[in-house]
């Protein structure tokens, strides 16, 4: 039976709980003891500078597919919040078991009544020559692979270099190169074994990885190579391996292996073997008050080197530490997933049978790159090793977790058979078993969440963890919290808000705002935001909204726009901006492209560059020029920088091309004309195009126009080819270039008033349906065609150029320098 | 934090409600935002993320928000709020439509 007893000290007060380590299991363990009430005041040690962020997701990071900013667990608000008292960057030297303090390298001694030891481990360099700088640590060019700092270098340096070597052909090392292939052109993997992952593959899965690194991802890999010495007296130029061969490279990445960080910990006198020897409550051997958990602590001689063992050591801890006596750790069982895209390897438990008994079953399919192999004992899954083919992982572990009895007929295991493909039934799945690998939520911990009143997935996430790891459970999550509602999940209130700091759908925005005549973003916030505060996050998107409704009557405060809007230009990366005069159609004369070759001399821009949407950029204008450069040019703003009305790009049309059956340019010039300048939710590209072979690409545009034989016209919406590829859908088919005017003016109308902000058309269209909109623009079953019409025409009326506003500043030092531009990172000049 | 000597920037009207700018006192580039609530603020100008500009970021009466890559920081507090290194504040006010930076 569990018992509950109080943490207070002998004297009744609040213990002192201290903590070295800042990392996933030092943090995760005070997360627990918080969850469970604990009444201590705490004290964190951290080597690193930061507050907790997710290593797992260092992968991710360098891949490119997660900022910094995403892989912060715990910010340092979360410290305060929790009355935590945290030193970040301060590394502890030395525990005095018997005065019962922990000394730091600040020479602070700090009392402790309970001690947690979660120093995690450190990156372990093979013996090889010159890898170290005797004044730098390691060489230049030179990079573990284990903290934030050490990607944040990586990442730097190998933007400018062009060749990497990896050292460490493990889970660590693949991703590493994975990673590295975000910032280099050419990457080779050295692995001293020989075959990847030799701790979790056998040999013939090993060669099929090896062949999909190699064939899918472009990675080159030599195995059996001992890598001996690192060439290159300043800078890294290749390394020299055990036979003898040189391989070429400006940038290399060790991820041969780690080591427990016990050094400090077995010179204060405490029982360390390979790590912290602790017993099954976590507690170090021989001592009463001081414990340890994660990748530092050996647990019945284990190591662990993943976080899901460290997940069930904290949770322990956590319970014995708040009170709960008869609680224990007994080990745990290692599963494993590999983070590269494109390339799918799971493996549990035994790689090869060790006893005759053992049964053993392959399943090898070469050509596809995909082997699958599972051992079974007593009928009980004791080990499996996917490769190239993920479909079962998650419903393998679970099997392995818990033990389970195994059906009759295996191929079942290995395969879909009936049913359907891959997708674990929420209801099928035992409370215990773990959703999210990352963080090691249960099942039951979401079901819980849902039934404690959260009920959106979001909600769930944020409250569980669930999903927040490397994110490749977030279907199951959410498949798991609609069946826990009893169907479907409830949306997140704040994901159907306009903007995030207003809390309104965009309809009954639209309506208060109506109500209480709100014609200034500042207003909206006074009278709407229970509380009045205001967001500078949600300006941007109520100021477009609100020039949308109100058109000439909108109180223009310009603190509500982003900078380019200020000054009407593109923000660059170092602080300079970019000036795009508009070039309808893409169609310039020469008297305009000797005025902006004549600019762009004087101002000595440094670079004159064609875009994608057929005009010509100059990058790289001090904000202070700006206005005396579009005196100079004369010509309108272009709107590269707004989200508006951007661009309509044309062909030649029947003018001049022998297949064009329709006007494209002409059509082109006069749409741009009349919409230039029109804001919106998001961005709106154009595009008209002479005949269907579409040189012009209106069929991924927002709006894409093409003439057809017979003087006709179809008119195609919702098409995208950025970040989304999609083919627009076909709106309509008309017979005059008025009727195109007139269909684009309604449809970009009804998209300003009801897509939400930042929504494309690539979404805004699917969302509502393109049947549906057919209906509202071209049938006007809705009645509204009119209105529409009207309200577009009034935004087109009120329409100002606004590089007309340069001889008189809107604002004192609207143009005045932010920076002093020595500082930033320079835009490179190109001549 | 290095202190600064009480400086007068100019008049506080030199900067639109809402709105920041860059002023370079004793060799550093310090950005002053007038509040909507007619506070003021001033941090260090450089973002500590990649260099951007701060004066050009919007703000509310908490935070600003740099116009590169969207971090914000606590304008009180100069703390991040995404686990980006913090920025320096500095003493600031008003004094008969002046700005006084300093101490
Ligand atoms: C200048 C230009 C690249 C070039 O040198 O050609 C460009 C430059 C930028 N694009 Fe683009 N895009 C440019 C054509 C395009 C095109 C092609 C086109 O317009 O035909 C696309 C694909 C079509 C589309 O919009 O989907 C395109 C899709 C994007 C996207 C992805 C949008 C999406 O939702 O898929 C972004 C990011 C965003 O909007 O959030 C983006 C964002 C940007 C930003 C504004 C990034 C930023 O926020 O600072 C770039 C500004 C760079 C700078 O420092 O000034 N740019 N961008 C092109 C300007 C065209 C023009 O004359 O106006
Ligand atoms: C790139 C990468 C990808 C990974 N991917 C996965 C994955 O997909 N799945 C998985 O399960 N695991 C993965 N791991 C492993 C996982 O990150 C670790 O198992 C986990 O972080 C261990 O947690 P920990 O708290 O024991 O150690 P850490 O997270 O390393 O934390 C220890 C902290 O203690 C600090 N410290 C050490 N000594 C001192 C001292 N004397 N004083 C003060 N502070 C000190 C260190 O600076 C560190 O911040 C990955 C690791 C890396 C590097
Ligand atoms: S694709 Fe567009 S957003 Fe990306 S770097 Fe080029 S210009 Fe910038
Ligand atoms: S430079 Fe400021 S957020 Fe990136």
């Amino acid at each position: 039976m569990a018992v509950q007893t109080s943490q207070k000290g002998p004297t009744g007060m609040t213990q002192k709980l201290v903590v070295i380590g800042n990392g996933m299991a030092g943090a995760r363990t005070v997360e627990e003891i918080l969850a469970r009430n604990g009444d201590f005041s705490v004290t964190m040690f951290g080597d690193e500078p930061y507050g907790n962020y997710n290593r797992i997701m260092l992968s991710n990071l360098l891949a490119g597919v997660e900022t910094e900013e995403g892989i912060f667990l715990n910010d340092l608000a979360w410290y305060q919040e929790n009355g935590i008292t945290l030193n970040a960057g301060v590394k502890v030297e030395r525990i005095d078991s018997e005065a019962r303090t922990v000394h730091d390298s600040n020479g602070v001694a700090t009392p402790y009544d309970k001690l947690i030891i979660a120093t995690g481990s450190y990156s372990w360099t093979p013996p090889m020559k010159n890898v170290h700088n005797p004044k730098r640590g390691y060489h230049q060019g030179v990079f573990a692979f284990r903290t934030l700092d050490d990607t944040r270098g990586m990442i730097r340096y190998a933007r400018d270099h062009e060749r990497a070597v990896v050292i460490g052909g493990g889970l660590l090392g693949l991703e590493a190169a994975r990673g590295l292939q975000n910032h280099v052109s050419h990457v080779t993997l050295l692995h001293a074994m020989g075959h990847l992952m030799e701790r979790q593959l056998d040999e013939k899965a090993g060669q099929m990885l090896q062949a999909s690194v190699e064939g899918k991802l472009g990675i080159e890999v030599i195995t059996n190579a001992m890598t001996t010495e690192i060439l290159g007296k300043d800078r890294v130029t290749g390394v020299k391996l055990a036979d003898g061969r040189v391989i070429e490279c400006d940038v290399v990445v060790i991820a041969a292996g780690i080591r427990p960080n016990t050094e400090m910990v077995a010179n204060s006198g405490l029982p360390v073997e390979r790590g912290i020897v602790v017993d099954d409550q976590m507690r170090v051997e021989g001592q009463r008050d001081i414990y340890s958990v994660g990748e530092c602590a050996q647990h019945r001689g284990s190591l662990y080197g993943l976080v899901a063992p460290l997940w069930d050591q904290a949770k322990v801890l956590a319970d014995h530490i708040t009170g709960t006596t008869g609680v224990a750790y007994t080990g745990s069982k290692l599963s494993t997933k590999l983070k590269v895209a494109g390339i799918d390897v799971a493996s549990m438990g035994l790689i090869a049978p060790e006893r005759d008994e053992d049964e053993v079953i392959v399943y090898n399919e070469p050509k596809k790159g995909i082997y699958k192999q599972l051992i079974i004992r007593d009928d009980v899954l004791v080990g499996a090793t996917l490769v190239g083919d993920n479909s079962k992982a998650a419903s393998l572990i679970q099997a392995f977790d818990r033990g389970t009895a195994l059906p009759e007929e295996r191929a079942e295991l290995i395969f879909d058979i009936g049913g359907p493909a891959g997708e674990v039934a929420p209801a099928e799945m035992a409370d215990d078993a773990q959703v999210c690998n990352c963080n090691g939520v249960s099942k039951g911990a979401i079901c819980g969440a849902v039934s404690a009143g959260c009920k959106t997935v979001s909600g769930v996430m944020d409250k569980t963890r669930a999903g927040k790891g490397c994110g490749t459970c977030k279907p199951l999550v959410q498949r798991i919290v609609e069946w826990a509602n009893g169907g479907a999940a409830e949306e997140d209130p704040a994901a159907s808000w306009y903007v995030p700091g207003v809390p309104m759908p965009k309809p009954e925005l639209m309506a208060a705002i109506r109500k209480y005549e709100l014609k200034s973003v500042s207003s909206v916030f006074d009278k709407l935001v229970p509380g009045g505060q205001h967001d500078a996050k949600s300006k941007m998107g109520l100021a477009s909204l609100l020039k949308m409704m109100w058109a000439d009557q909108y109180v223009d405060e310009r603190d509500a726009r982003f900078i380019n809007d200020r000054v009407h230009g593109n923000i660059q990366k170092d602080g300079t901006f970019s000036v795009v005069p508009q070039m309808k159609g893409g169609v310039t004369t020469p008297s305009e492209l000797k005025r902006i070759a004549e600019v762009a001399e004087k101002y000595q821009v440094p670079m004159v560059k064609l875009t994608g949407g057929q005009r010509i950029d100059l990058l790289g204008i001090p904000k202070e020029k700006l206005p005396a450069i579009w005196a100079d040019l004369d010509m309108p703003s272009g709107y590269a920088y707004a989200k508006s009305f951007r661009t309509v790009k044309t062909c030649v049309g029947s003018d001049f091309c022998r297949f064009g059956v329709g006007d494209s340019t002409a059509l082109g010039i006069a749409i741009e004309e009349r919409f230039q300048g029109l804001e919106g939710p998001g961005k709106m590209k154009l595009a008209v195009t002479g005949c269907p072979r579409n040189c012009a690409e209106a069929y991924v545009k927002d709006l894409g126009v093409v003439a057809i034989d017979g003087g006709r016209w179809e008119i195609y919406v919702g098409g995208a080819a950025g970040a989304h590829i999609r083919k627009g859908d076909l709106l309509t088919t008309v017979g005059s270039a008025e009727e195109v005017i007139r269909l684009t003016g309604r449809f970009l109308q009804y998209y300003r008033e009801n897509a939400n902000w930042l929504e494309r058309t690539y979404s805004f269209v699917p969302r509502i349906g393109i049947d549906r909109i057919r209906e509202i623009v071209v049938d006007d079953s809705d009645g509204i065609a009119a209105a529409l019409d009207a309200a577009v025409e009034e935004a087109v009326q009120s329409y100002k150029d606004p590089w007309k506003e340069r001889a008189v500043p809107a604002t004192p030092g609207q143009f005045r320098t932010s920076l002093p531009l020595t500082v930033l990172p320079q835009v490179p000049v190109r001549s | 934090m290095k202190t600064l000597a009480l400086t007068a920037l100019g008049p506080i009207t030199d900067i639109p409600p809402g709105e920041g700018r860059t002023y370079a006192v004793d060799g550093e580039m310090i950005a002053v935002f007038h509040l909507r609530d007619g506070s003021l603020r001033a941090v260090s100008a450089v973002c500590p993320h990649k260099g951007g500009p701060l004066a050009d970021g919007q703000i509310d009466n908490k935070v600003v928000v740099c116009p590169l890559h969207l971090y914000a920081w606590d304008l009180a507090t100069g703390c991040s709020q995404s686990g980006q290194p913090s920025i320096n504040v500095y003493p600031v006010r008003e004094d008969e439509g002046r700005i006084l930076l300093g101490e």
